[in-house]
C-alpha cells in the first residue's frame, strides 16, 4: 500500500464532489437459512464506503471475513439486508439494492463490471466470444469487438488456438485469463474484481496488474480482493477492512 | 419506477412496460392454479417463470398468451398503434379477430413439443412462410427466399426447405418452430419449457441460438422452464412459483445466488451438479 | 319442345311450399353473403346423395311456370343424369325444357359452366358434393367455421405453395379455389379451373347446392371472383394444341375421346350445345360430318 489505511466510513461528500463513483451507506448482510431451522448467519453490517474514480480499494480481512460477499452486494448479486448501493450514472445516483432489474442490467452493461472468481462457462460459445459481448452489448461492430478480444487474450498469453474453443476444458488458469478478459475489455467506471490474479503465474500476474493500471488511469473505480502482496502493493491504494464490520452484523442478524 | 433513486431519474425516461400483469389469475373448481400475479415486463426483457409442476407457470404462461381466460386480474399490453408509437389496452378488450392477429404478427410462442407448434404434413418453407402468407404475402419466390434465409439463421440447412418437419431431428424441428414464430418480427416470444426433451447437447446448441436471437433482435420473452440453468442463461429476471402463487421476483442471478424465500433455497440447492 | 302432361299426386316441382319458402330463404342469405355457405335443412330427395341432390333442391325452390330450363352434365345435355333430372322436372312442373343455352331462364349443371357467356335475367344452379374449399386441409367443421368467420386463409395459401414447391405449379385443375367479393373462400364446385373465369362479374345469379352437405351458397350477378395464385405463379387456364373435330372451335374446353377398339382419340367441344351453335353457323371440324 502507497499510504496508511484510510478509515472510508464517516466521510464529509462534497455534494459536487465529481470523482465520486460509488456510495455506499450502512450496508449489512446477514444469511438466513430456512432449512438449517432459519439459522441466521450474521456477515456485516454498518458498512459505508466512497469510492473514487481511479482509487484502488481492497477488501482486507482473513478468509471467511466476507469480503466476496460485500462484493456481491456491490454487484447487486447478493440482497443486501439493509443499506444502499449508489452508483453515479448520467444524471445522478442509481441505488443498486432498490432499483429495478432492467436498471441493474443497464448499469452493469454500461458501467459497473464485475470478474468473480469462476468463469461461469457457457457451453459451445468460443473464448473469443465470450470476451467480445461485454463490447457487442455496447454496441460495438461484431467484427471490430471480435479483433479487439484477440488482442487482449493474445497480451494475456493465451493461445491463438483456444481462441476458438469453449473454455469448458481450458485449465484453470486459462479460465482465469478468459474471465479477466471478459471483465476488462469493455471501459467501465467502476470495476469488482475478486481474485483476478488466481491461478496466474507471474508473468500472467504482471499483465492483469498493467490492465488494471490502465484502467485506473483512465479513472476506473476499483473495488479489488487481492490475496498476493505483490499485487496489493502495485495497485491499490487504501484498504477497507470488513471483518472489523462484523459485530455490528450480529446486532443486525436479530432483524434479518 | 425505482424506489432508489432519490434525485432526478438516473436513466432516461423508459418507454412503458411491453406487458403488464395485475392480479392475474385462474381457477379450475375449488382450486386456483394461478393466483394474483402481477409484474411488468419492459422491452428487451427476457423473464423465466421456474417452479415445479404444478407451480402453476404453465397456467400462467397461457393466461398471458391469451390462450385461456383469467378469473381474475388483467393483463395489458402495448399494442403498437398507426402513428408508430404504442398504446397499452387490456387483452381482454380486443375481439378474437385482433388477438389472432396480434398471436399471429407481435407475438410468437415457442411449445415445448415442436410437433405442437408446426404443421408435420408440410413442408419446412411452408411452416415458415406460413404467417407471411396469411397476412397476405403472394410472392411464391420471395415467400422461398424469406424461408431459407430464416433456416440459415436457426441454423438449419436451407437446401432442406421442401423437406417436412417429421425428417428433422427433434432439435432441427424446435429450431424450425422458432423461424416460424420470429419471422413476422415479434417483440414477445413465450416459450414454454423450449429445450425439455431434447439431448443435452442439442439442448446447449438450441440455447445458444435462443440466447443470439434474443440479443440480436431484442426481443422480450416469458419462459416457462423447471431448469434453473436454462433461466441463467437466457433471462435477465425470474420469478418463482410455488403452488400457484410467486414466491419470489428479481434479478436472476441475484435469485439463485441469494435466494431469500425458503422455498427457493431449496430449489436451488436440489440441483444436482454432474 | 312444349310442357309435357306432369304427374299426378306431386305438388309444382316435388317439394312442398313449406320447403321451398326455406331453402329461398338460405338462397336469399346466400345472396345477401356472397360466397359465404349458408346451412340449409336438406330433404330426402328420389335421388342419391351424390347425384345433385342439393342443385335439384334449389332448382325446385326457384322454378316457376314460365321458366325455360336447361339441364347439363359434364357439358351435355344427353347423358343419363342430365336427361334424368330434366324429365323429373319436366313432369313435377309441366315447364318448358330447352338444350339451348340461348334459350334457357334456369340452367342446372353437373361440373361445368356453358361456353355461351350468359346474360342478365338468366340462373345458373350448380351441383356441388363439398362446399367447403378447406376440407381437406382441415376437416373440423368447427375450425373452418371460425376460420371463413376471420377470414384467416393461410392454410390454402400453404397448401398452393406446398403444390409449387413439389410439383411446379398449383396442381388443382378443377374444384379450384376462389375468393369472392374479396372475402370469402369459395369452392365452385368440380368445374375445371378452365370455367372459373366465366364466375368473375357474370351478368347471371349463380347459385350452389350441396344436398348432402346441406349447404347453399352463392354470387350474385357482377360479382369479382378471382381465382387463388402466387404473384409469380398468375392463374392459367387450360388449353388444347387440338381443336374440336366436330366445330374445329380452339377455345372451349375439349373432351377427349376414344372411338374405336384400335384406341383412335377425337377431340371435341364438351358443351354439345356450343359445338351444335358453331355447326349451325357453318364451322366444320377435321371430321366433316355433322
Amino acid at each position: 500500500m502507497r499510504s496508511a489505511p484510510d478509515p472510508a466510513s464517516a466521510e464529509t461528500v462534497r455534494p459536487d464532489d465529481d470523482a465520486l463513483r460509488l456510495r455506499v451507506r450502512g450496508l449489512a448482510k446477514t444469511f438466513v437459512l430456512h432449512h438449517r431451522g432459519g439459522v441466521a448467519l450474521p456477515v456485516f453490517a454498518g458498512v459505508d464506503l466512497d469510492l473514487r474514480a481511479g482509487e484502488c480499494v481492497a477488501l482486507a480481512g482473513p478468509s471467511g471475513s466476507g469480503k466476496s460477499t460485500l462484493m456481491r452486494c456491490l454487484y447487486g448479486n447478493y440482497a443486501p439486508s439493509a443499506g444502499t448501493v449508489r452508483l453515479r450514472v448520467d444524471a445522478g445516483w442509481l441505488d443498486l439494492v432498490a432499483a429495478p432489474p432492467r436498471e441493474v442490467v443497464e448499469a452493469r452493461r454500461t458501467r459497473l463490471g464485475y470478474v468473480s472468481q469462476f468463469l461461469r462457462v457457457i457451453p459451445r460459445v468460443p473464448a473469443e466470444s465470450l470476451v467480445a459481448e461485454p463490447l457487442r452489448r455496447l454496441g460495438c461492430d461484431g467484427a471490430e469487438a471480435l479483433d479487439r478480444a484477440r488482442g487482449l487474450l493474445a497480451r494475456l498469453n493465451l493461445g491463438e488456438a483456444l481462441w476458438r474453443l469453449p473454455p469448458a476444458t481450458f485449465s484453470g488458469g486459462e479460465q482465469q485469463r478468459v474471465n479477466v478478459a471478459r471483465g476488462l475489455i469493455a471501459p467501465r467506471e467502476v470495476l469488482l474484481l475478486d481474485e483476478p490474479t488466481a491461478s496466474l503465474d507471474a508473468a500472467n500476474r504482471d499483465v492483469v496488474v498493467a490492465l488494471i493500471r490502465e484502467a485506473l488511469a483512465r479513472g476506473t473505480a476499483v473495488v479489488g480482493i487481492f490475496h498476493d502482496e505483490a499485487v496489493r502493493a502495485a495497485l491499490v491504494t487504501r484498504a477497507f477492512e470488513v471483518a472489523s464490520h462484523r459485530a455490528a452484523a450480529r446486532g443486525h442478524g436479530a432483524q434479518a | 419506477m425505482s424506489a432508489g433513486t432519490h434525485s432526478p431519474p438516473s436513466l432516461p425516461p423508459s418507454p412503458p412496460p411491453l406487458l403488464s400483469a395485475r392480479g392475474l389469475g385462474k381457477r379450475y373448481g375449488a382450486r386456483w392454479a394461478c393466483r394474483d400475479v402481477g409484474f411488468d415486463l419492459w422491452p428487451g426483457e427476457v423473464l423465466a417463470v421456474v417452479g415445479e409442476s404444478g407451480s402453476g407457470k404453465t397456467t400462467l404462461l397461457n393466461l398471458l398468451a391469451q390462450r385461456v381466460p383469467p378469473d381474475a386480474g388483467t393483463v395489458r399490453y402495448a399494442l403498437r398503434d398507426d402513428a408508430g408509437g404504442t398504446a397499452a389496452v387490456d387483452l381482454a378488450t380486443l375481439s378474437e379477430q385482433r388477438r389472432r392477429t396480434l398471436a399471429r404478427t407481435d407475438w410468437g410462442f415457442v411449445e415445448q413439443h415442436a410437433r405442437d407448434g408446426l404443421r408435420m404434413t408440410v413442408s419446412a418453407g411452408a411452416n415458415v412462410a406460413e404467417r407471411l402468407m396469411a397476412l397476405g404475402a403472394s410472392h411464391y419466390g420471395r415467400l422461398r427466399a424469406t424461408a431459407c434465409d430464416w433456416m440459415s439463421r436457426v441454423e438449419l440447412d436451407p437446401g432442406r426447405v421442401d423437406d417436412t418437419p417429421e425428417r428433422f431431428s427433434g432439435g432441427m424441428q424446435q429450431r424450425l418452430q422458432i423461424a416460424r414464430n420470429l419471422v413476422t418480427g415479434p417483440r414477445l416470444v413465450f416459450m414454454d419449457e423450449p429445450t425439455s426433451g431434447l439431448d443435452v447437447s442439442v439442448q446447449a446448441r438450441l440455447l445458444d441460438l435462443l440466447r443470439s436471437l434474443v440479443d440480436d433482435l431484442g426481443l422480450s420473452c416469458v419462459i416457462v422452464t423447471h431448469d434453473l440453468a436454462v433461466a441463467r442463461l437466457l433471462a435477465q429476471r425470474m420469478l418463482v412459483m410455488k403452488d400457484g402463487a410467486v414466491v419470489e421476483q428479481g434479478l436472476t442471478d441475484r435469485v439463485l445466488d441469494d435466494p431469500q424465500h425458503p422455498y427457493t433455497q431449496l430449489l436451488v440447492t436440489s440441483v444436482l451438479q454432474p | 319442345m312444349s310442357a309435357a302432361p306432369t304427374a299426378e299426386g306431386y305438388t309444382f316441382a316435388f317439394l312442398d311450399e313449406q320447403t321451398k319458402r326455406h331453402v329461398r330463404r338460405a338462397i336469399l342469405k346466400a345472396v345477401a353473403i356472397p360466397g359465404h355457405q349458408v346451412p340449409f335443412g336438406s330433404r330426402e330427395m328420389p335421388l342419391p346423395y351424390g347425384w345433385g341432390t342439393g342443385g335439384i333442391q334449389v332448382t325446385a325452390a326457384i322454378i316457376g311456370r314460365e321458366d325455360v330450363l336447361k339441364v347439363i352434365d359434364q357439358g351435355s345435355d344427353d347423358t343419363v343424369n342430365a336427361v334424368n333430372i330434366r324429365r323429373f322436372f319436366a313432369r313435377t312442373t309441366g315447364v318448358a325444357t330447352t338444350t339451348r343455352t340461348a334459350d334457357a331462364t334456369l340452367i342446372q349443371t353437373r361440373h361445368r359452366i356453358p361456353e355461351r357467356p350468359l346474360r342478365d335475367g338468366q340462373i345458373m344452379v350448380f351441383q356441388v358434393p363439398q362446399p367447403e374449399p378447406l376440407f381437406r386441409l382441415e376437416p373440423r367443421r368447427a375450425e373452418t367455421a371460425r376460420l371463413h368467420a376471420l377470414a384467416d386463409y393461410g392454410l390454402m395459401s400453404v397448401r398452393l405453395y406446398e403444390d409449387i414447391a413439389h410439383l411446379g405449379a398449383i396442381a388443382a385443375t378443377y374444384d379450384y379455389p376462389v375468393r369472392v367479393d374479396g372475402r370469402y373462400l369459395m369452392s365452385p364446385s368440380p368445374i375445371p379451373k378452365f370455367d372459373n373465369p366465366k364466375l368473375h362479374r357474370s351478368p347471371a345469379l349463380q347459385l350452389f347446392g350441396a344436398g348432402r352437405e346441406k349447404r347453399i351458397h352463392a354470387i350474385p350477378p357482377y360479382t369479382t371472383v378471382e381465382s387463388l395464385a402466387f404473384e409469380d405463379h398468375p392463374f392459367e387456364v387450360q388449353r388444347w394444341p387440338q381443336a374440336c373435330a366436330l366445330c374445329a372451335a380452339t377455345d372451349s374446353f375439349l373432351d377427349e375421346l376414344i372411338v374405336d377398339d384400335a384406341g383412335t382419340r377425337r377431340h371435341v367441344c364438351s358443351d354439345s350445345d356450343h359445338c351444335r351453335e358453331r355447326r349451325e353457323a357453318g364451322h366444320v371440324g377435321s371430321d366433316g360430318s355433322a
